[in-house]
């Protein structure tokens, strides 16, 4: 492994323990308000300073990273599966399920993403409870984002079903669901390996953009999108900088899955 | 032949857009909260009247029948009209367009003069040092939400279209980049190399036609990432387009608006790419 792909690996794997042990850390939690410390400047008891309505800023940015960081592996997990399901199944068949398959991706692929993500982001309820909202924004994440892997997976799967070892087992008489599931589908792994690492920086930024349109996460619950809301009323980004500190920490966790994957993942 | 395919690209196109039309109207009938009118809370409503919204709901029950509604209309250029906004949709469309096309054309010209510059340059010098610079750049820009962009965009009061130039130029350069990197390392290019040939009449001659049908085909792909690029652009940025009125459609549960803009927006992008591979096969037997 190259010293800056370790270097990446460290970076989060240090992050994702600082924002599980977010309890122990900030035991006051992310919705506890100090209402007499007001958007306060960082001082020793709150490391970041306080919100506008006097919440802990160190404590959210635990809490929301813990978020988003835990629930846009979820939601990679969800898009491979229905990937592998899709595009394996349509590149394993071929024919017109492929050609059915295919079209069907295209017209996911042909929609631009945040356009998409809205949309069906609307169709749902938007005052919901906070958590019903995380469910549902990484839900639709996971829902949405299978189409780029489905392509990819359904020209892989396409390649395998023509190999030598399926043709001897169908040879051997095995078919249908068994051969997809004993033989294509573990042959898929390093293929829906690599499409799940590319899809857990896509859903992390895709909920940011959404948190910052006011459609994602719902307050108090935080998140880095809620988080980096709080952008929106900087005149200049020297004026607090503290507030800045979510978007570093986005920023330094994008640029690690960045170097975690290899350019060859990242184009495929 | 040529018009043939390209009749099989406008069919399929056509296809692709009722498929999605028939999608969004189902989800739209089954969305939560579909068949609530508050109309229905006015007391000054007589018992009639009432009776009035409840039978032009129970028209929109059945999806296929809501769906050949809508496409009626819409053969009629009737889109129907935006429930938060009270204006027609077609209006509101042609109102806002021009804005999108404005700041998502310039955004999307100028992320492609920047990207295939830094590409051009990072595989015509091959020094390590451009290349650094170019992959750190767009790596950079990869990293930050298309949101946080539009956000800096009004705190540093640059132009719209300059965040959105900035949010598909990463793409277009790594794409770019890897594009010509491979044309550069075919066995031709190192054969006209070792003949002496100029390295400007090998980008033209040799790297350019390799690379160019990809270049035209990722064009197309860039015009859905500048629309979807436009969305938190405009809404942030202010600026009164497609994008905003997406955003603003989002906040209030507007889906009619919601779903026609979403089937232009499809029909839009689906054309691009088909210019784009209408193109590529109008070049191709020039090459040969």
């Amino acid at each position: 492994m190259k010293p800056a792909r370790y270097l990446a690996c460290v970076v989060v794997v240090a992050v994702c323990a600082v924002s599980l042990s977010a309890n122990w850390l900030a035991p006051a939690g992310s919705a506890k308000q100090f209402r007499e410390v007001p958007d306060s400047p960082p001082s020793r008891t709150h490391l970041l300073g306080t919100d506008e309505l006097g919440r802990d800023r160190f404590a959210r940015v635990l809490y929301g990273t813990r978020i988003s960081l835990l629930l846009a592996p979820a939601a990679a997990m969800v898009s491979t599966a229905l990937a592998a399901l899709i595009g394996g199944l349509a590149g394993y068949l071929g024919g017109i399920w492929l050609k059915l398959a295919r079209a069907f991706t295209d017209l996911f692929l042909s929609l631009p993403w945040l356009f998409l993500l809205i949309t069906v982001r609307a169709l749902m309820p938007l005052n919901v409870s906070p958590l019903v909202s995380v469910l549902i924004t990484f839900l639709i994440l996971g829902l949405l984002g299978w189409a780029a892997s489905a392509r990819v997976l359904s020209t892989s799967a396409h390649a395998l079903r023509n190999s030598d070892f399926v043709l001897q087992a169908r040879a051997s008489g095995l078919a249908g669901p068994r051969l997809f599931f004993i033989h294509v589908l573990p042959n898929l792994k390093p293929v829906l390996y690599a499409q799940f690492w590319i899809s857990i920086p896509v859903f992390i930024l895709s909920e940011a953009n959404l948190g910052i349109l006011g459609l994602g996460v719902a307050e108090p619950l935080p998140s880095w999108g809620s988080l980096l809301r709080e952008l929106e009323g900087l005149l200049s980004f020297r004026e607090e900088p503290w507030r800045l500190v979510p978007l570093f920490l986005l920023i330094l966790v994008m640029t690690s899955f960045q170097l975690l994957l290899s350019n060859e993942e990242v184009t495929a | 032949m040529l018009l043939g395919k390209i009749a099989r690209h406008f069919a399929s196109i056509a296809a692709l857009v009722l498929l999605g039309g028939l999608l969004s109207a189902t989800l739209v009938r089954l969305a939560p909260g579909f068949d609530a009118d508050e109309r229905e809370f006015d007391p000054n409503l007589s018992a009639e009247s009432l009776r009035a919204i409840r039978a032009e709901r129970a028209s929109q029950h059945n999806i296929l029948h809501f769906y050949v509604g809508y496409l009626r209309g819409a053969a009629h250029g009737d889109l129907g009209t935006s429930r938060a906004l009270g204006q027609p949709v077609l209006s509101l469309l042609q109102d806002r367009w021009p804005v999108t096309a404005r700041v998502a054309g310039i955004g999307l010209l100028l992320g492609w003069v920047l990207a295939s510059t830094l590409a051009f340059i990072s595989t015509f010098w091959q020094r390590p040092a451009c290349e650094i610079f170019g992959t750190t750049l767009s790596g950079a820009f990869l990293c930050v939400p298309a949101a946080v962009l539009a956000l800096a965009s009004v705190v540093f009061n640059s132009p719209g279209y300059l965040a959105i130039a900035l949010i598909v130029f990463p793409k277009i350069y790594r794409y770019a980049r890897n594009l010509l990197a491979k044309s550069y390392a075919l066995p031709h290019v190192t054969a006209a190399r070792s003949r002496g040939l100029g390295e400007l009449r090998i980008l033209a001659r040799h790297v350019l036609p390799v690379a160019g049908p990809q270049m035209i085909a990722l064009a197309g792909i860039t015009v859905s990432l500048a629309l979807g690029a436009a969305v938190p652009v405009e809404s942030l940025c202010g600026l009164p387009g497609i994008g905003q009125l997406a955003w603003q459609a989002a906040l209030s549960r507007d889906l009619p608006l919601l779903v026609n803009l979403t089937v232009i927006v499809t029909l839009v992008t689906l054309l691009a790419n088909s210019s784009a591979d209408v193109m590529i096969q109008v070049l191709r037997p020039r090459e040969a």
